[in-house]
């Protein structure tokens, strides 16, 4: 599956160094001196209380326009996140799943999911996928992830239950097999089935040269997708770094003694 | 001030009527004092060779239609043969009565010199190939063309007629449709309107359609050129069962401006209406939906519903809605919703998100909203493709 990503496990892909972010229209700062780095193969949970700034760490790096970076920077495989547009990012690699995908109507998901491919292989500059290709490339897909192929045809999550829109996530994810995935609060609003389908597909595409930064409330994803490192996330900043035991002393504990060790 | 007093211009001194002025509440949005270009001459009928070059380049929009062909205006003998159930007379219908101002357009299309024929559709004839309207023109500044025509479509009968409109001049030049259309108990009526006259164009049309019991109207209008466009539509519910089907598509592209008003009038118990517009407008192009629904006292059990929805590209063009309910029964379902927006900057971040280049992103958003109308349409796939085909070309050209 991720052939054409060549980075090696110890390789720094995503450095993220002394970053402030605010909310553009009203100046409000979100990320206040945030440091992180993953490494190629490395799957890094983010956890934190709400209103800590997980999503809009992932919302900044996708390159959505409501924030401001006034400080730091974010390297990603060494070259500089923020001076690419925000469909040059996902072109090099960058994957964003979204807490709340967007529905779009009178956009077929078939052509969007083609349209995406295409535009991103053309960016690399490689071929374009005839029909039957991709044809092949999203039925295969979409039986991995239980999704009938019929849904396809309908406009982009347009009338898609939670669960579908999560998975439909996902399937764009191992259609476009980006280096970097970026899992924005994955798990909500998803029964144990829908979750264990999701967290099946995220593992599938576990690779060497694919890194995963997950972002979640809870430990329960964590049971199913397992981390390497656990960063507890409170007012902007990674207060806390462990291995995965960390999100089970966080499940029983709550945050408040991780916060009160920080400060 | 009253419009009597006001001394004619050139636009009224050339066309020898009298225009409204914007205080005449249904041209409130469209001011042709100000906007009509002045009109001196008749197109004269193009010779043979020169007509055939003016459908170049507009490829037949269905393969199994029966056309008849205008040239600047002209009828053009061209022998396509009628599908059964189907008679032309190559006779001018008679001039539609004159009520003020709000028919400004009929009094227009009546004092330019008009050709035209008379359409009727045998009683429950069920014609499956569509017959087309088709209409060129040369644009030569300051010229007009009229055609005027009543279709009868006799009771039980179906059938579909496609009025198109096409150019390319660049120069002023004016052309003016009005049609009447009867339609029969039972019967049901499919007529597509589609626009494309030259970025020159002032085109004025005007569609009146009778409804008999248990009838249906299915109108779809695509306006995809010209310059100053005017598309009336009034209604006569005036059976019961009667159902009224609009879908439009207004392209208004920069320096354009173009109006679709329309008036429902529903004068018997249990009638149906449904009614939606989308519209996109660019550069500083100026679109315009009125939408009357008028409800008679005894008109009880009414369900009219009608919808207006404008994307606007930019900060120069606008869009004016104006929906008006006339309502004098008491058990009726009425609504009406307009909206004017930009592209959903997070549809737009989503799109881009997965790699697709703003451009296209937006190009994808653009042709969704739009499309979807052309998709509800049920014309058949040729149909819908070829409307597609237009849009998508008039987006490449202006988006």
């Amino acid at each position: 599956m991720a052939n054409k990503l060549k980075r090696r496990k110890e390789e720094k892909m995503l450095e993220i160094k002394n970053l402030h972010v605010r909310i553009a229209e009203d100046e409000t700062e979100i990320i206040k001196g945030l440091d992180l780095t993953v490494k190629a193969g490395e799957v890094a949970a983010i956890m934190g209380p709400n209103g800590a700034g997980k999503s809009t760490l992932s919302y900044v790096l996708a390159g959505k326009e409501d924030y401001e970076v006034t400080e730091g920077e974010i390297l990603f495989n060494g070259e500089n996140l923020l001076d690419m547009e925000v469909d040059e990012r996902a072109a090099s690699g960058v994957f964003l799943a979204f807490q709340y995908p967007m529905e779009i109507p009178g956009v077929a998901t078939m052509n969007f999911l083609k349209a995406a491919m295409n535009s991103q292989r053309k960016a690399r500059n490689e071929a374009e996928y005839t029909t039957p290709e991709f044809i092949k490339k999203v039925k295969a897909a979409s039986a991995d992830l239980s999704i009938d192929f019929n849904m396809l045809k309908r406009a982009l999550n347009v009338g898609f239950s939670g669960g579908e829109k999560k998975r439909a996530e996902i399937l764009q994810m191992a259609l476009l097999e980006p280096s970097l995935c970026v899992l924005d609060e994955t798990d909500s609003g998803l029964d144990i089935d829908a979750l264990k389908i999701v967290s099946d597909g995220v593992n599938a595409l576990r690779d060497p040269a694919r890194a995963f930064l997950v972002i979640t409330h809870y430990q329960r994803l964590l049971d199913h997708i397992v981390p390497d490192t656990v960063h507890v996330l409170y007012n902007g900043r990674i207060i806390k770094t462990g291995d995965k035991s960390l999100a089970l002393h966080l499940e029983e504990n709550g945050y408040a003694d991780v916060i009160a060790s920080a400060a | 001030m009253n419009v009597q007093n006001i001394q004619k211009n050139a636009a009224e001194e050339a066309l020898g009527v009298s225009l409204p002025t914007r205080r005449v509440e249904s041209f409130h949005y469209t001011d042709l004092r100000s906007q009509l270009g002045t009109f001196t001459a008749k197109a004269e009928k193009p010779s043979e060779a020169d007509a055939k070059q003016l459908g170049d380049g507009f490829p037949r929009l269905a393969s199994n239609a029966a056309v008849l062909h205008f040239y600047d205006g002209h009828a053009f003998e061209r022998g396509e043969a009628l599908p059964g159930g189907v008679s032309v007379k190559t006779e001018l219908p008679k001039a539609m009565e004159v009520d003020g101002m709000d028919d400004t357009v009929l009094a227009i299309n009546n004092s330019i010199s008009a050709d035209g024929v008379m359409i009727n559709v045998a009683k429950n004839a069920n014609v499956e190939r569509p017959i087309g309207l088709a209409h060129a023109f040369t644009g030569k500044a300051g010229t007009t063309a009229a055609t005027r025509y009543a279709i009868q479509a006799a009771s039980g009968s179906t059938s579909t007629f496609i009025e198109r409109f096409m150019g390319r001049s660049k120069d002023a030049h004016l052309s003016s449709s009005v049609v009447s259309l009867d339609i029969g108990a039972d019967a049901t009526l499919n007529y597509l309107i589609v626009q494309q006259t030259g970025l020159g164009a002032d085109h004025l049309g005007h569609v009146s359609v009778k409804l008999a019991e248990n009838s249906k109207l299915n109108l779809f209008i695509l306006n995809a050129g010209g310059k100053l466009v005017r598309q009336e539509v009034k209604v006569d519910v005036a059976g019961e069962g009667g159902h009224v089907e609009i879908k439009g598509v207004n392209l208004v592209g920069d320096n354009a401006h173009i109006d679709v008003t329309t008036v429902l009038d529903h004068n018997v118990p249990n009638t149906t209406a449904n009614e939606l517009f989308r519209n996109v407008v660019a550069g500083d192009g100026h679109g315009v939906f009125q939408g009357q629904i008028k409800v008679a006292q005894i008109a009880q059990k009414t369900d009219a519903q009608m919808a207006c929805n404008t994307l606007l590209l930019t900060d120069e063009g606008d869009f004016s809605a104006k929906p008006e309910l006339e309502i004098f029964a008491d058990d009726v379902l009425c609504a009406h919703g307009a909206t004017v927006t930009d592209i959903d900057d997070d549809h737009l971040f989503y799109l881009r998100a997965r790699g697709i280049k703003e451009k296209a992103a937006r190009g994808l958003l653009i042709k969704a909203f739009v499309d979807e109308v052309v998709e509800e349409l049920g014309a058949g796939e040729e149909l819908e493709e070829a409307f597609i085909g237009i849009i998508d070309s008039w987006l490449d050209a202006n988006t």
